[in-house]
């Protein structure tokens, strides 16, 4: 017991003096993954778009397909890009392995079917008459579509907010394809396994508190967006 | 030349039929008000004019070009019209930003933008609204702000689905007093559907009356409204007397009509034996307690049935034989001391029925 709160007091040591390797492990989960969120985005609302204004054969089989991929096992992810970027791989030459670059791979490849599911979700909760009076007021397939995404604003900030959350929580891809390398790809989740299975108990509950801290504020800024919504 | 013409429109959604080869033409400045219960298929024509879908036969002409198919000509002709829907919604921005949205998808300077949706939160009265969340308005300002949206982009064809329903009474005058002004001041074309006769018939030029998707008559409103051609139209119009009979005898112009239970005189260009259908307006129909029909060819005698007020006015549902519907106001019923069994006399004028032929 006097472990854990001796481990307890020393973490607060740690995040309250900026220690510095907390304080760049932190920051390097922090941009990994909104780097990875940022692309995904970029890639997810466009999709997204394509995939709910337009009516094809296969449409609501594809919507399954991409939900099913919400709970893809991130080892499952990880080994993929593994095979991918690894030297002997198709992506070989690019030298990807075991970098910033190859965690942030994954991580998109990881949360764009969770983005990419919950921004069709998003607008599909638009109300029609939107879409209708759009059109109606002489909006253009584009224009409408901006509309459509500018309605459904806060529950696509909801999508980006629950993609950073899986990102910057997932371990088993950024150590499969980063390494966990010192001040190079050790990111939160990492550097907790490592430090926990080496005995380093307080820099273990420091970086797990700052972990929870930041899931605290992804939970309240979605709370909060969703009562925007509402 | 007319702004829009329709032929031999259809739309039929899997096996139900909602609309049946109708055929109409609106010329530039004239208001056409289609009338007709509830899911009678106003709103699909509505949608079908505004482009919104297509039909499932016929063609639609906008301006001459056949807007029916090609894309780029539907929208081309879009925006050109605009459509205040009976249940406006307003996007997630202020108000101002929702009237101007228009323009802006149509790539007008951003100067010119204000001036106009200045000039058209005024015409509404609601340019002390502009920086307002446009979700925080009252149903009747929600209504405002669309009709200003739909007016902004000066559109040759204004379309209105229901434009005052489920209003409060001054909201309901509010829009009317905008539609009234649109209509003198600019060169618009109107296409509007309601249920509200009286509006119908005080701001349109034509009426069509569409009942189960068909569209039974169009003309001039008091074509219409005094002389329908069939019995749904006039059902629909609010003629209650609505006699089934017989031409009995010919006198010229003069016929006796056979109705269950009696015999009245119309005028008629029907031949004796034709089945037909004799229409009077309960508010032609004069009441009174002593036997005085002046110069009325049909005089009848009486008891009162059924007493129903509604408002300022009183139905009154008189026996004479076959049943029939006056209207008098409270006060005169209060007043003649009217009760349900009070004995009467009905009278009215031949001029005032109108016979239509009833098919078997």
């Amino acid at each position: 017991m006097s472990e854990i709160w001796d481990g307890l007091v020393q973490a607060f040591q740690l995040i309250f003096t900026f220690d510095s390797e907390v304080m760049s492990i932190a920051g390097r989960s922090l941009w990994i993954s909104a780097a990875s969120c940022v692309i995904a985005t970029a890639m997810c609302i466009p999709l997204g778009s394509v995939i709910h204004f337009n009516n094809f054969r296969g449409k609501s089989f594809l919507v399954s397909t991409i939900q099913t991929l919400w709970s893809m096992p991130t080892v499952a992810v990880g080994l993929l890009v593994f095979l991918f970027i690894s030297r002997s791989g198709p992506l070989g030459m690019f030298g990807l392995l075991f970098s910033p670059t190859a965690i942030i791979i994954g991580q998109v490849i990881l949360i764009s079917p969770l983005m990419l599911g919950m921004v069709i979700s998003a607008l599909k909760g638009v109300d029609k008459l939107v879409s209708e009076t759009a059109v109606s007021l002489g909006a253009s397939r584009v224009q409408k579509a901006i509309l459509v995404i500018k309605e459904a604003r806060y529950a696509i900030m909801s999508a980006l907010i629950m993609g950073f959350g899986r990102a910057i929580s997932e371990v088993g891809l950024s150590l499969m394809v980063g390494g966990n390398i010192y001040q190079y790809t050790r990111t939160i989740p990492t550097a907790i396994s490592l430090e926990t299975q080496k005995g380093n108990i307080e820099l273990s509950i420091a970086l797990g508190i700052i972990l929870i801290l930041i899931a605290l504020i992804i939970n309240i800024a979605l709370h909060m967006l969703q009562r925007k919504k509402a | 030349m007319a702004l829009l013409r329709i032929e031999n429109l259809g739309q039929a959604y899997k096996d139900a039929v909602i609309l049946t080869d109708i055929n109409l033409s609106l010329e530039r400045g004239e208001v056409f008000a289609l009338i007709g219960p509830t899911g009678s298929g106003k709103t699909t024509l509505m949608k079908l004019i505004d482009l919104l879908t297509k039909p499932s036969l016929g063609s639609i002409y906008f301006d001459e070009v056949d807007v029916t198919e090609a894309e780029s000509d539907r929208l081309a002709a879009r925006r050109r019209m605009s459509l205040v829907q009976q249940k406006p919604i307003v996007f997630n921005m202020n108000v101002y930003d929702n009237v101007a949205v228009g323009l802006r998808w149509r790539g007008v300077a951003k100067n010119s933008i204000r001036e106009k949706a200045e000039h058209a939160l005024d015409l509404v009265g609601m340019a002390d609204y502009a920086h307002r969340d446009a979700k925080t308005l009252s149903g009747g300002e929600t209504q405002r702000i669309a009709l200003a949206r739909a007016l902004v982009i000066q559109p040759d064809l204004l379309l209105l689905d229901e434009p005052t329903a489920n209003l409060d009474p001054n909201s309901v005058s509010k829009i009317e007093e905008v539609i009234e002004h649109v209509i003198k001041e600019h060169e618009i074309s109107v296409f509007m559907t309601t249920h509200d006769m009286v509006q119908g018939q005080r701001l349109s030029h034509k009426v069509g009356v569409l009942i189960d998707g068909q569209m039974l008559q169009m003309g001039k409103p008091d074509e219409i409204f005094n002389a329908p051609q069939s019995k749904e139209v006039a059902e629909f119009v609010g003629i209650d007397n609505i006699l089934a009979g017989t031409i009995e005898k010919k006198d010229g112009e003069l016929a006796d009509v056979k109705v269950a239970g009696g015999a009245i005189s119309a005028i008629s260009g029907f031949e004796k034996g034709e089945s037909v259908y004799a229409l009077i307006r309960p508010e032609d129909i004069t009441l009174s307690l002593a036997r005085d029909g002046g110069s009325a060819r049909n005089v009848f005698g009486g008891v009162i049935n059924k007493i129903i007020t509604l408002g300022s006015l009183v139905h009154i549902e008189v026996d004479c034989g076959f049943p029939l519907f006056v209207v008098l106001t409270a006060r005169s019923t209060i007043d003649m001391g009217l009760v349900v069994g009070t004995q009467v006399f009905i009278s009215f004028k031949a001029t005032a029925i109108k016979v239509i032929r009833r098919w078997s």
